[in-house]
């Protein structure tokens, strides 16, 4: 996707996303589908892409349950999911 | 008690800045009245109008958002309303939580402008990653996600399918099928009856011949997906006969549902599930109003219709005919959209025992019992108990088990203890004490 692109850190891994992209579409894009693990151990991402289902909860700069999907990439941002599944 | 910046006091305090909250805001500001909108979005314009990135939005929405920002309207996003209540003074107070801050904004009225959400019904593998809403998609497409050459299927029911399709398949998306549950002859029916609205059915022929190469099944639906770590293939059928698609990504939603948290919790009436309001969009509590799909989906234009009518109302000027007129036409229009397309029982039905239906507490079919009350399921199981509160389980058990909706009570969606300590330190004033 054309766009300028910054630097974020996510899961200690330096990855190069499309710069204005909510969180939840930076992680999608890099092939991060499991951004937390259910009470059973399920893998879960993004639903309602509005703040409502809060499947997409992953930890930002060391702030845990923060909603994916409302927050915006910023450069040096870090970013914990709940495990990480590579492309 | 001490003011600042996120301690505010006005003459009307409006949540949402979707189109109803926007419209609202305008009519309250150009009145010269004070007045806040809070709003848990990026920035103004809610779902409808949210942005795609690096483009503009849509030029109503601009032309709208341009009025706003021409007042001295104080909009604050990211801003999400978790509670609201009247004080002994009759004074409401909302309390929000921005960023982990506190923030109180206390109004002599109130406008609810909180929207609607999408309508999820669980059936085998919706939990699996890649799985979402129609909307969802749409709002994710829009805030950056790359589906470009991604296998993708949309499936559900509404007049959202064909605009989210349309910008599917113009993202480079390889949408393989758009299935809508309504029966053929219902959608045809309703189509039929759209040539009053000459703009909406091009509009409509429009979205389709954006995605012509894709198959738009009417009567079709999907019962089940699979997949290990993420979703795989979709099982696709009619009733008759079933087909498996591989798919990279399977969006399915059923329609909206009216947010009416925050105005059953200040006590506001409700009819099946839509919040009462009179001809000033009043709600049954003195002062507080609501506009937009809280009191019935209508979609945008009634929307901005009652926006304006409540925002005119909550200042006290009287609301001119025509605006009292294009409710009424609108609300008629919208009741047609209702019956073409109301849900089949199939698609209720489509749990199995062991599917999980509260999502954030990972409760399955097999542990509830249709007896129960979603209090019971609650108390039982920590059915809609979990970060959702139940906004997702709550509609889908609603339509699967037949259970109402429970009470609320504050917060109505999880707030960071920052926010309730530092909401205490802006708003107490300590009593009694030395």
């Amino acid at each position: 996707m054309k766009g300028r692109r910054i630097d974020i850190i996510v899961n200690g891994k330096p990855m190069s996303v499309l710069s204005g992209a909510t969180v939840a579409a930076a992680l999608l894009n890099e092939g991060a589908y499991r951004f937390r693990e259910s009470v059973v151990g399920e893998g879960r991402g993004p639903v309602c892409g509005m703040g409502i289902c809060y499947e997409c909860r992953v930890t930002i700069n060391d702030v845990p349950q923060q909603r994916a999907c409302l927050s915006v990439v910023e450069h040096g941002m870090r970013i914990e999911t709940g495990a990480l599944v590579a492309k | 008690m001490r003011s600042s910046e996120n301690n505010l006091s006005c003459d009307v305090a409006i949540v949402g800045a979707g189109p109803a909250g926007i419209a609202a805001a305008c009519r309250v500001a150009e009145a010269g009245r004070s007045v806040v909108v809070l709003d848990e979005g990026l920035g103004p314009g809610g779902q409808i109008w949210r942005p795609k990135l690096g483009a503009l939005q849509p030029r109503v929405a601009r032309q709208w958002i341009a009025r706003l920002q021409a007042t001295r309207a104080i909009v604050r996003e990211s801003t999400s309303v978790y509670d609201v209540a009247r004080e002994a003074d009759g004074q409401f107070v909302l309390r929000a939580e921005a960023a982990g801050s506190a923030v109180a904004v206390r109004a002599a009225n109130i406008i609810l402008a909180t929207g609607a959400r999408e309508r999820f019904l669980p059936f085998p593998g919706w939990t699996l990653p890649n799985v979402m809403g129609i909307g969802g998609a749409q709002a994710l497409l829009k805030s950056g996600m790359d589906v470009a050459g991604r296998r993708v299927v949309i499936a559900g029911s509404g007049p959202l399918l064909l605009p989210v399709a349309a910008s599917f398949a113009s993202a480079g998306a390889k949408l393989l099928l758009v299935a809508e549950q309504a029966p053929a002859a219902r959608v045809r029916r309703f189509a039929a009856a759209l040539w009053r609205r000459p703009a909406t059915l091009l509009q409509a022929a429009t979205l389709r011949s954006a995605f012509l190469r894709t198959r738009y099944a009417l009567g079709t639906w999907v019962s089940s997906a699979g997949g290990e770590d993420a979703v795989r293939d979709a099982v696709v059928t009619n009733g008759r006969t079933s087909e498996t698609i591989q798919c990279d990504l399977l969006c399915v939603a059923f329609g909206l549902v009216p947010n009416t948290r925050l105005a059953r919790l200040i006590g506001c009436d409700t009819h099946h599930g839509t919040v009462h309001v009179d001809e000033t969009q009043e709600t049954s509590v003195r002062n507080v109003y609501c506009a937009g799909e809280p009191t019935g989906v209508a979609g945008v234009d009634m929307a901005l219709v009652e926006g304006e009518i409540a925002g005119l109302a909550a200042v006290g000027l009287s609301v001119p005919q025509r605006l009292a007129s294009l409710r009424a036409s609108l609300a008629r229009e919208m009741r047609a959209l209702d019956v073409a397309f109301a849900l089949r029982p199939e698609v209720t039905s489509l749990a199995r025992p062991d599917t999980i239906v509260c999502r954030c507490e990972d409760v399955r079919l097999r542990d509830l019992d249709s007896r129960w009350t979603s209090r019971q399921a609650k108390l039982y199981t920590r059915a809609g108990m979990g970060p959702c509160q139940g906004r997702v389980c709550g509609a889908a058990l609603e339509s699967i088990m037949g259970w109402g909706p429970d009470s609320v009570r504050p917060p109505v969606q999880p707030a960071r203890l920052d926010a309730f300590l530092s909401d205490y330190q802006i708003t107490s004033t300590p009593e009694g004490m030395v």
